[in-house]
């Protein structure tokens, strides 16, 4: 195996950090103390979809029951994305004092890591990292002495389904039945494993919150902008010279990333994924954000060579395999979509069916049940749109100028 | 199946079921330790774990079959998955594919007459930054080559 640790810098993730300093400081707090400086810092989740965590723990912590869970969701599906094997494997420190520091302040006595089946050769590097943090009474009864603070963290592996990234259908799989997205409310903060109060956080955002409880929340709203305070983990992958995983702050433009990875000629960005958009070169100068383009991590480039069509055949092709299958407008919607695609290919398309088809994927964005279906039509859409002429125009008569 | 055969599996059912319990949240340990042994769940396992956690066969069954790494058809004993995400596409996972299914003799999604090898596709390893990738059973590849591949799937017993 060819999965090496690197010598890695970044303001918040990857800057120092000493394995339990976040435990031995978190229990000297009170619940409160943590979720004002949570707060502060105003951090929102990592896994894309960017919802405060301090508003996600604080609704957890408030529930009553008398067991509550916190699930760490390294079920890491999305096409371009490897921040959280880099994490699990470089950065375990992180993950699980974060995952501690949240069972903490919402009350859980159990986590339970959610590892992706695709993963299942960090199994053994993690549960040994468990072992030693237990002997260490970094976990278990009454943590470094903390009277009454009982937690422990198992590891659940998934079985290969792109969907059990969505925290519903993830918690479904725990319990062992399909996962497949359940309706919502309610929401997983007051019915969730077990039917008990569970916070799933994503494994970027926990690493966060383990920097935060050490230098507290001012100091992560240094980096980034007003909206999105502190920094992101880049996967890149791509036509570049140096893919790989990049910590920046927000707000950092996409032509900055572009020349720091090496990335030349580039025709276009996926960001976020399969289930993002594609931005053509004209608008290279927006910038990584929630409030401009809100990403999981994913930065997919694409240099002149590529043909768009390809790429868009592939993502639909995914999302064909991936969806459950549970509600209409995604099972039936998706494969319309890749249909569509074939047919632009073949040169068998009308623009009327076309039209219809962007149409039919704007409906699926609003009418499906989950984040898979209100997501797959973004490639569909925006790569027809922006490569609009490369597509349809190109000067070789439909054969998609390469 | 003899029944002897049947014993024997409905023991190491058991023992998984001390493992982790006799609740519906153990179901996908139980099926995932069954899958890694057997390389699939065949019927009679399936019937067996309904029976010890007490819920009807056809859940089990559904369970399975939702799940890409979960079958009741029986495999070879190694599964060969490769990338097909398109950062692995981009980076030639085309030519390892062919390379792999000249040298085997198989198409993605058959399985060697030997039974040694059944080959498919897998929907991102999330390997993007060292593509083409590819999995035999848990453990991973990087940066392939079609004579690499071929070379790697020579050393598998």
């Amino acid at each position: 195996m060819e999965l090496t640790k690197q010598k890695r810098t970044g303001p918040v993730i990857f800057s120092d950090y000493k394995r339990g300093d976040a435990i031995r400081k978190v229990i000297t707090m009170s619940r409160e103390d943590i979720l004002f400086e949570l707060k502060n810092s105003k951090l929102k989740g990592r896994g894309g979809a960017g919802f405060p965590t301090s508003t996600k723990w604080m609704l957890t912590a408030a529930s009553k029951s008398d067991k509550k869970f916190l699930v760490c969701n390294a079920d890491e599906g999305e096409p371009g994305t490897f921040k959280d094997r880099v994490l699990l494997i470089e950065y375990p420190e992180l993950v699980f004092d974060g995952m501690v520091a949240g069972g903490y302040t919402i009350g859980a006595q159990q986590g339970i890591l959610y590892l992706r089946g695709e993963y299942e050769y960090l199994l053994k590097s993690l549960q040994s990292y468990l072992e030693e943090m237990r002997k260490d009474n970094l976990l278990g009864k009454s943590i470094l002495g903390k009277e009454g603070f009982d937690f422990d963290v198992s590891i659940f592996l998934g079985s290969g389904a792109y969907v059990c990234g969505e925290e519903t259908a993830l918690i479904e799989s725990l319990e062992g039945h399909r996962g497949e997205p359940r309706n919502r409310p309610p929401y997983p903060i007051s019915t969730g494993y077990l039917g008990k109060p569970t916070s799933v956080n994503n494994v970027e955002t926990l690493c966060a919150v383990a920097h935060i409880i050490i230098k507290g929340g001012q100091w992560f709203c240094k980096f980034g902008t007003d909206k999105s305070s502190g920094s992101k983990l880049f996967s890149v992958s791509g036509d570049c010279e140096k893919p790989g995983v990049y910590e920046l702050p927000w707000g950092t433009k996409v032509s900055e990333l572009l020349e720091l990875v090496g990335a030349k000629n580039t025709k276009a960005v996926q960001i976020g994924g399969a289930s993002g958009v594609c931005i053509p070169k004209s608008q290279f100068t927006r910038t990584f954000a929630y409030e401009d383009v809100a990403t999981g991590g994913s930065v997919m480039i694409f240099n002149e060579s590529r043909n768009m069509l390809h790429v868009l055949k592939n993502f639909m092709e995914f999302f064909v395999d991936e969806s459950c299958g549970q509600c209409t407008p995604c099972r039936i919607g998706n494969v319309k979509l890749l249909e569509g695609v074939e047919m632009i290919e073949n040169g068998t398309y009308t623009f009327a069916h076309i039209n219809k088809l962007k149409e039919l994927g704007r409906t699926m964005q609003v009418a499906s049940k989950c984040g898979l279906g209100q997501s797959s039509p973004n490639p569909f859409i925006s790569i027809l749109e922006n490569f609009n002429d490369e597509i349809f125009n190109s000067a070789n008569g439909g054969k998609n100028g390469r | 199946m003899l029944v002897i055969e049947k014993n024997a599996l409905s023991e190491e059912i058991e023992s998984y079921i001390n493992t982790y319990g006799n609740d519906r949240s153990a179901l996908l340990m139980i099926l995932h330790e069954i899958q890694n042994k057997h390389r699939h769940i065949s019927e009679f396992a399936q019937q067996e774990v309904a029976r010890m956690l007490n819920i009807h066969p056809v859940e089990i069954y559904s369970v399975i079959s939702f799940f890409a790494f979960l079958n009741s058809n029986p495999k070879g004993r190694n599964i060969v998955r490769i990338c097909q995400t398109i950062s692995c596409d981009m980076q030639g996972k085309a030519a390892v594919v062919k390379a792999i299914e000249r040298e085997l003799g198989i198409k993605i999604g058959e399985t060697t007459k030997d039974n040694k090898f059944t080959l498919e596709h897998a929907n991102c390893l999330g390997l993007c930054d060292m593509g083409p990738a590819m999995a035999i059973n848990d453990q991973v590849f990087t940066k392939l080559t079609p004579e690499k591949a071929v070379e790697l799937l020579s050393k598998v017993k």
